[in-house]
């Protein structure tokens, strides 16, 4: 039914997909797995028609396909459930089906038609639910549920030929069929196990209606359990094509991961000393659920796990922007031992959590990390003003505040490339930016670093220099924790790695302990 | 239960409040001044204005968005009334139908401009309306030439005047209204809103552009389009609105209706719609109307001061929005 090949799409520098070869059959469910970062989410935007591919051929059902947009991709045939929901909480279950479809008479809702569209896509689904119940009043589960209801209830009709010459048909009856292509990104990472069941047994039931169906999931044996084929993503280009029965987890595996580690990391001589931070049965309100980790100081301790897994929640509790719900924290412990508390801990506010020592590089950059409209010299000073308060203003740039000077010696030790301190760090490239944000906390003097996926979005050279820059600190002393997603930096810039799965925080072991596909294993569960 | 039964009991409770107060306060004359059938057909009277503001602005609030030139707007089509009445030098009733074709091409066009630019430029609503509020209060006063305008016209004052109290000069057809004919247009312009958001599939997809941006956009749904006429529609509203202004104060007024967006919104608002999208009733946003001028009513004939009025409307607001919310959240 779909059939890509050799696409390629850039983003500036990044190359997002790098040769995707993609074949799918009507009836058939292909299962698409890759690291995060791979480049899934690009090929779904550029099967939907949301990003044009620069090269490369898609054909669906044998004729060129090059859609528009979301809408263009629909009409011709192509449903998408999106990872995040598309829902919209305060309209109806049967609104929601139909929503941007609905049939009407001179603008007036055709009742009558609706409901009748919507609860055959129900049906067809084998589900049962109330056609007037608000959808923020639905579980995640049942809300995913009518995604995919309004992915069939408002897809063309596969065998409706666009410019048909035939007189125009009456209004058309309630449509019954499957899309030809059904794309359902991540539909299970936040389902229960028996709302996943009942899930692939929507999936499987709209394959058998003749939909094509491109399933993606971190889960390899969901993936086991619907798919026939399998296409494994890695650094946008598809290595790994085949029939699943014949691939084993483990070769999957290898072909996700399948990079090696080269010298790009740095590893200045360091040595552990005493525990920085403790944190013992740590859990949040959703998430994490259960974790346990020690950081000493002159360490550096990965968190690898999926994205959801609940690593940037753990980092959140720990420097108290999120309110744990139980367990305990400890920094700088003066027992060697820990020592639970009968009581959950009470979570301290951010200011005192910097106060102490400890410092959070958020994951998000551009909302949470930096004030994107101030000058650098400001971001830098953000927690720790001191007498620098006042950096001169941009008109009397000749005059050596002391901000003027702090900011100069960032520059000059990060080779941040801005023209002076004075600059807005919104005209800073991402990588600049993230050493802007990464030196506000060094500047602060934090003892303890939080770094939530330091090297997000950031060039090659960038990211060395930010390895560089995490090797010093912990040489020098800092407790360094470092989330990532991207395997081969936790391998090269960690002491110990650990590794997060639904909530819950395994052992950190040394790095010379962990193989890249047990870690990603332990990962996936 | 119905989304507007909470305002109506609201309403009930402050209304049967204020009338109790009254009637134990009352020195000389009638102690049930409050609950008589005239105090009863002026509060509605008063009502019309800000409910016919209001079925624009639910539709406005609904989508996500939110008008502050309504009470420019009103002013801007007072004149236009005014203006249309005094020169066009037509018969009574032509002349009222050409200043009716006239508020509500302006009120549209305004209320067009202000979505087009909130579409095309990618403004806040807040931004672009409170431009359109000092844009619309001024071209109010230029065409007035900053002052009153007046008019002749026979009956147009009759439309929000409540009938019974003149008997011997009403026209013929005032006699069987029982209230102000502005306070039965006002009621068919809840009607006609209602069925535009609940009954078409313009005021659902409003809802939806409310309600998840994204996902009315993933959807097919032409957002800027629809934020067009929805502005425009309240535009429209806001016109008819102006004519009512007019016929209430008997000329034209640039400077009228300075700050009643805030009383529109506050109907809105006490009629349990979210400021952040999706959720409005045009019903009980017309309950919340009534008790905005219930409080104004009320506290007049308390003869309590302007002062306190103010103070205890503001108290209403938002204690009806926190019962509203802590009922959904309860509920949800």
């Amino acid at each position: 039914m779909l059939r890509c090949s050799g696409l390629r799409k850039a983003f500036g520098a990044t190359q997002a997909l790098a040769g995707v070869d993609l074949a799918v059959e009507a009836g058939q469910v292909l299962a698409l797995v890759g690291e995060n970062g791979a480049g899934k989410s690009t090929l779904i935007k550029v099967l939907t028609g949301a990003h044009a591919c620069d090269a490369g051929t898609m054909l669906l059902a044998g004729r060129p396909y090059a859609p528009t947009g979301p809408v263009d991709a629909r009409n011709l045939g192509v449903a998408v459930v999106y990872q995040e929901l598309t829902i919209c909480r305060h309209l109806t279950v049967a609104e929601n089906i139909v929503l941007g479809a609905c049939p009407q008479r001179f603008g007036v809702i055709d009742r009558q038609r609706r409901d009748a569209m919507a609860s055959a896509a129900l049906a067809q689904l084998g589900i049962d639910l109330p056609l007037v119940a608000r959808c923020g009043s639905l579980s995640v589960a049942q809300q995913q549920l009518v995604e995919i209801a309004r992915a069939l209830a408002t897809t063309a009709e596969p065998n409706a030929e666009p410019a048909s010459a035939s007189p125009a048909p009456p209004a058309p009856s309630p449509r019954l069929q499957a899309p030809r292509l059904l794309i359902l990104d991540e539909p299970t990472s936040s389902l229960t196990a028996a709302d996943v069941g009942r899930l692939l047994a929507v999936i499987r039931r709209v394959a058998a209606a003749g939909a094509a169906v491109v399933f993606i999931s971190h889960a390899l044996e969901e993936c086991r359990e619907i798919a026939e084929q399998v296409c494994v993503l890695r650094d946008g280009a598809s290595v790994l094509r085949g029939n699943l029965a014949e691939i084993d987890d483990a070769a999957m595996i290898r072909a996700m991961v399948g990079r090696s580690v080269d010298d790009l990391y740095p590893r200045p001589p360091r040595a552990a000393g005493s525990v920085a931070l403790r944190c013992v049965q740590v859990a949040g309100e959703v998430l994490p659920r259960d974790a346990s980790l020690e950081v000493r100081h002159g360490e550096v301790v990965g968190l690898y796990g999926l994205v959801g897994s609940g690593r940037t929640e753990l980092l959140r509790v720990l420097f108290g922007l999120d309110r744990a719900v139980a367990g305990q924290v400890e920094l700088e412990p003066k027992t060697e031992h820990p020592v639970v508390a009968a009581s959950p801990i009470t979570t301290p506010s951010p200011q005192t959590r910097l106060a102490q020592g400890m410092a959070l590089l958020s994951e998000d950059r551009k909302a949470e990390g930096l004030c994107l409209g101030r000058s650098l010299a400001d971001n830098l000073l953000l927690t720790r003003p001191g007498p620098a308060c006042w950096n001169g203003s941009s008109w009397l740039p000749w005059l050596p505040t002391a901000a003027r000077r702090i900011a100069n010696g960032w520059i000059a030790r990060f080779a941040i490339k801005a023209r002076h301190g004075d600059q807005a760090v919104q005209e800073l490239s991402g990588g600049n930016q993230q050493k802007v944000a990464l030196a506000r906390i060094l500047h602060h003097g934090a003892r303890i670093l939080l770094l939530d996926e330091p090297t997000r979005g950031v060039d090659v050279a960038a990211k060395a220099a930010i390895y560089q820059v995490i090797g010093e600190q912990a040489a020098a002393g800092k407790a360094v924790v470092v989330v990532s997603s991207y395997l081969p930096e936790l391998l090269g810039i960690c002491d110990r790695i650990a590794v997060m799965r639904r909530g819950v925080l395994g052992a950190a072991r040394p790095v010379a302990a962990w193989q890249p596909a047990d870690l990603l294993a332990e990962a996936l569960g | 239960m119905p989304t507007a039964l909470g305002p109506f009991l609201v309403l009930l409770l402050v209304w049967a409040g204020f009338g109790l107060a009254v009637a134990a306060c009352a020195g000389t004359g009638d102690p049930w001044t409050f609950f008589s059938w005239r105090n009863q057909t002026l509060i509605l009277a008063q009502s019309a204005i800000v409910a016919v503001g209001a079925c624009g602005m639910v539709l406005v609030v609904v989508a996500g968005g939110i008008d502050l030139a309504a009470g420019s707007m009103i002013a801007l089509c007072s004149v236009v009334t005014a203006l249309v009445l005094a020169h066009s030098g037509c018969p009574p009733l032509g002349g009222f139908l050409f200043a009716l074709l006239a508020v509500l091409g302006v009120g549209a066009a305004c209320g067009a401009l202000s979505g087009a630019l909130i579409a095309g430029l990618r403004l806040a609503p807040f931004i672009v309306t409170l431009g359109m509020l000092s844009m619309a209060r001024g071209a109010a006063k230029g065409a007035a030439d900053n002052q009153t305008v007046n008019f002749d016209h026979p009956w147009l004052a009759d439309l929000m005047t409540p009938t019974a109290y003149h008997a011997a000069t009403d026209p013929w057809w005032q006699a069987p209204l029982i209230v102000a004919p502005g306070v039965w247009i006002a009621a068919g312009l809840v009607a006609v809103t209602w069925f535009l958001m609940e009954r078409t599939v313009f005021g659902r997809n409003a809802a939806a552009i409310g309600s998840n941006p994204a996902a009315a956009r993933l959807c097919g749904i032409h957002v800027a389009g629809h934020t067009i006429a929805i502005y425009a529609w309240c535009g429209l509203c806001l016109g008819l609105a102006g004519l009512l202004e007019t016929a209430k104060l008997s000329q034209g007024d640039p400077t009228t209706a300075s700050g009643r967006e805030l009383d529109i919104i506050a109907a809105v608002v006490v009629g349990g719609a979210s400021l952040s999208g999706g959720r409005g009733s045009v019903i009980a946003a017309a309950v919340g109307a009534v008790l905005m001028v219930v409080l104004r009513s009320g506290g007049q004939l308390l003869e309590w001061n302007p002062w306190v009025q103010e103070i205890l409307i503001g108290v209403v607001i938002i204690v009806a929005v926190a019962v509203d919310r802590w009922r959904r959240g309860r509920s949800e």
